[in-house]
């Protein structure tokens, strides 16, 4: 049994130790939010956060999230931070086929979480590890930027 | 970024605005939040997992198979569990399980389903396979056998050349590009024996496809097929054709195991086995008079088809067909031919064809200009067609053409003149820069009559009216709401939303009482596939009409239903498929696209700096959504044509990950300069045009113009590649 903290609530699970988080997420505990895009850890759509960090689950050991905290866009939607990122990524225009849309966000809190006030360049940066063949970026980026004016003081 | 579609202003509420006025898309909040279901997320009870045994060499013939013994619960299924092994593209070439003939590596001998992913994997690695080989052929330009062959003659081409001033001649190469989009394949089948129906659940493109793919595989009636598209995650063409070969297996072992069955790509498999767009070789022949204009051009295209011919004939037809791009050439002869290899299948791309023959025109023209001592700009200035002028194929360019609008308006986005002048001075040092323009264009909706249906003709041959066409459905039930029934599905372009749009717009009811579904082909009547840019000119028009039609005969509370037909429109010259003469589309939109790039000249990388996009789509349905389209497609082109780099060795795919087949990320981009311009188009809703590819179909062309004056070097080849730059640089002949 290795336990942990998901989306605010302590949990063991029956997996074993190296089975990919992204699994056990899926699969355990019906978490569909993270996606599989590559299953190496070239893509991000199944980022979450674990103990605030942007973490790439399908490259991710369970082993390494016992005792953590790991929040999943489940868990993550529930909050006011996100509310603001859903509005200004449906003002931007930020969502089409959507299936990088989880990994974005998570991205998007990871960098809000520690730097409040970024620039261009640090969200550029900060989804670089991020892939969405639709959008291009620029719309993803203009929304969290956005998101960062319009929810100042939330982060 | 001063461009006015940044700042966008939404409201749920659009009665009384432009429909181009942004709104809240349909799935925006499901998709945010991670609710929505793609195929990988549907639960099913008693789901199989299933693998395949593929193939390892080229071509010859497979001889023996050794299968492991299998435990219990796990099946192997195989062109013997098909009753018409095959499946239905354009025409049933390609086998649904590779039985005989090997043609090229990768193809699926046998799936192994059950239970457990992993162990069918493993039953499947544990199988052997025997084969007799045969010589292949690995490489276009070894090419010799055609699947299919176009020509066509405009003006009188022979005369042309004949008394030329000068002829120019160049060969122009264009690589794979793989469409990656983000969520792979994958469908499940389910057989509900108690109906005898077999159904399919996927990500897909055109689910009437799929539909009919199913029913000729598995000889069934219409009714014994179900077909219902999942929330798809990205598609760009690599959905359109393809989610029909992996439903006919997943059909094959539902109905063997009894039990549903899952077919998931892994991203290696998927970019190794699916369908890319078509390398090509473009030869092109350039008849000149003294002041260096074009007055004919002769054309070879070849296009790589790969081991099975799939759809490719229908691209080849809109490569030759953009042949001369937006340039009045009056003497073309103009051939094209889809090459058979040893190597994966190729199909779909957004552009579809368009790409390779624009980025071979656009850089001709950048290299004729030189040779006479124009700017690109100036020498193309002198070739632009305009309303009223004769296409490639004798048809006629029916409505205005804004290109120097576009051109006005690209000037003031990014200075393009005042740059392309400062970089043409002769530069120094390791980093240089330069700019580069394309101007195209992209027919919308399918190629010729496609969209009317099959010609009914009479004794002479004359065309006297058509069977089939799209057809759609509205449903208001009690409480005035609207369900619009169409097979077109949402792969992210926004089709639920714009959709909605046009119809709540035309009923005069608000937005939120409008639905799309995901299509059911046991809910929706055949709209078409989503593919050539036609949904919204095509099927957004439908809904229009319908919505229209629905409004004169609303009775408030009532449940009403309204069936609408695609009518072809009325001002074309009759498309004739056999000659390639007369409106190959009723319309065209346009696109102009600006990069600017700085090349570093010790390792050959470059990177874009600035870019800038104007587009002609008629009226915008949604201008932030069109933005999205803009700022996506551009984006894809020009990663082909800098980064994107697929290579076949041996026939086999040399890359088939992110980690070696490089797509963009948010760091290989900046803010891009877009605007529209509006040119409204009568036969479409609202005065829309097609929108989709174009946005992909000049950006490549761009960027090597860009980064031919950063070197001072011409190229013939895209992607333009570090190494092809090296070489370049060093005056050697790239290609
Ligand atoms: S699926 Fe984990 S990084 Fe791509
Ligand atoms: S929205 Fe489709 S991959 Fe990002």
């Amino acid at each position: 049994m290795i336990s942990f903290t998901l989306n605010g609530e302590k949990v063991e699970s029956r997996g074993n130790g190296n089975e990919r988080l992204l699994d056990v997420l899926r699969e355990e505990f019906s978490l569909t939010g993270p996606k599989e895009g590559c299953g190496e850890g070239e893509c991000g759509a199944c980022a979450v956060l674990m103990d605030g960090r942007l973490t790439n689950s399908c490259i991710t050991p369970l082993a390494n999230a016992a005792g953590r905290e790991v929040v999943t866009i489940e868990g993550y939607s529930r909050t006011d931070r996100y509310r603001v990122l859903e509005k200004c990524f449906a003002e931007e225009g930020a969502v089409q086929c959507g299936f990088c849309t989880p990994g974005m966000v998570m991205a998007a809190e990871g960098l809000l979480s520690v730097d409040p006030d970024p620039s261009e360049e640090d969200v550029r940066l900060a989804i670089s590890g991020n892939l969405c063949r639709c959008t291009g970026y620029n719309m993803i980026i203009k929304a969290i930027m956005r998101a960062s004016k319009e929810g100042k003081g939330l982060w | 970024m001063s461009d006015e579609n940044r700042s966008v202003k939404i409201s749920s509420e659009q009665q009384g605005a432009d429909i181009s006025y942004p709104v809240i898309k349909k799935d925006h909040y499901e998709k945010m939040k991670g609710e929505a279901e793609y195929i990988r997320d549907v639960p099913f009870e008693g789901l199989y997992e299933s693998a395949f045994v593929r193939t390892t060499i080229p071509h010859g013939r497979i001889r023996k198979i050794n299968l492991p013994d299998l435990p219990e619960g796990y099946h192997s299924i195989g062109g013997e569990d098909v009753p018409f092994n095959r499946c239905h593209s354009v025409g049933d070439e390609q086998p649904v399980f590779t039985d005989g003939e090997v043609r090229f590596i990768g193809e699926a001998i046998l799936m192994i389903a059950g239970p457990e992913k992993k162990i069918c994997e493993e039953l499947c690695s544990r199988t052997e396979v025997e084969y007799d080989e045969l010589p292949a052929v690995l490489e276009l330009k070894d090419a010799t056998e055609s699947y299919q062959d176009y020509h066509y003659d405009k003006g009188d081409p022979d005369k042309a050349f004949r008394e030329a001033h000068e002829v120019y001649s160049e060969t122009f190469e264009t690589g794979y590009q793989e469409q990656a989009y983000i969520e792979p394949q994958g469908v499940v089948s389910v057989y509900d024996r108690e109906k005898d129906l077999l159904q399919i659940f996927g990500s897909m493109q055109c689910p009437y496809y799929v539909h009919g793919a199913l029913k000729i595989a598995f000889e069934r009636d219409d009714s014994q097929v179900r077909v219902v598209q999942t929330v798809t995650g990205g598609a760009f063409g690599g959905k359109e054709d393809y989610p029909s070969l992996v439903s006919c297996r997943a059909a094959a072992a539902a109905l063997k195991t009894g039990h549903p069955v899952r077919i998931s790509y892994g991203r290696r498999e998927d970019m190794s086995v699916t369908t890319k767009r078509h390398p090509a070789i473009l030869e092109y022949s350039a008849a000149l008079d003294e002041q260096g204009l074009i007055t004919g051009l002769r054309v070879r295209i070849r296009l790589d088809a790969g081991g099975y011919p799939g759809l490719s004939c229908v691209v080849l037809q809109r490569s030759v067909i953009a042949a001369s791009n937006v340039y009045n050439v009056p003497n073309m002869d103009v051939s094209g031919s889809i090459m058979y290899t040893n190597t994966p299948s190729n199909g779909a791309f957004r552009g579809f064809g368009g790409p390779q023959s624009i980025f071979a025109v656009e850089t001709l023209m950048n290299h004729l200009a030189a040779r006479y001592g124009m700017t690109p700009l100036e020498y193309r200035r002198k070739h632009f067609f305009k309303e009223g002028d004769v296409t490639s194929t004798n048809g006629r360019v029916h409505q205005h053409v804004p290109i120097p609008e576009m051109l006005e308006k690209a000037e003031e986005l990014i200075d393009y003149s005042r740059k392309y002048e400062e970089y043409g001075k002769p530069q120094t040092g390791r980093y240089r820069r330069g700019i580069g323009m394309s101007v195209f264009f992209h027919g919308c909706g399918f190629t010729g009559s496609g969209e009317a249906g099959v010609p009914i003709k009479d004794e002479n041959g004359n065309i006297t009216g058509y069977n089939g066409g799209s057809s759609l459905k509205l449903v208001k039930d009690n409480k005035d709401r609207v369900e619009i029934l169409i097979s077109n599905t949402d792969m992210g372009q926004g089709l639920k939303t714009t959709f909605s749009k046009i119809a709540s717009k035309c009923l005069g009811i608000p937005y939120e009482d409008v639905t799309v579904k995901n299509p059911d082909t046991q809910r929706v009547p055949n709209s078409g596939p989503t593919v050539a840019s036609r949904s919204i000119m095509i099927t957004g028009k439908l809904v229009e009409r319908a919505a229209l039609k629905l409004k004169a005969q609303w009775i408030p509370g009532e449940h009403q239903e309204i069936e609408e037909k695609y009518i072809h429109p009325d001002f074309l010259i009759p498309w004739d498929n056999d000659t390639f003469q007369g409106d190959a589309y009723p319309a065209f939109s346009y696109g102009l696209n600006v990069a600017e790039v700085e090349l570093d000249t010790l390792t050959g990388a470059s990177r874009l700096i600035d870019a800038a996009g104007v587009f002609d789509v008629g009226h915008t349905i949604d201008r932030t959504i069109m933005l999205g389209q803009a700022e996506g497609g551009m984006l894809q082109a020009f990663g082909y044509g800098s980064m994107e780099k697929m290579e076949s060795r041996n026939g086999r795919l040399m890359q088939n990950s992110f980690t070696d087949y490089m797509i963009p990320t948010s760091m290989d981009t900046v803010p891009f300069r877009i605007a529209f311009i509006d040119n409204p188009y009568s036969w479409g809703p609202f005065g829309a045009k097609g929108a989709g590819e174009l946005t992909l179909d000049g950006g490549a062309a761009a960027y090597e113009a860009a980064l031919e004056e950063a070197m001072g070097r011409e190229m013939s080849a895209i992607p333009a590649t570090p190494e092809r730059v090296l070489k370049a640089l060093d005056g050697g002949t790239e290609g």
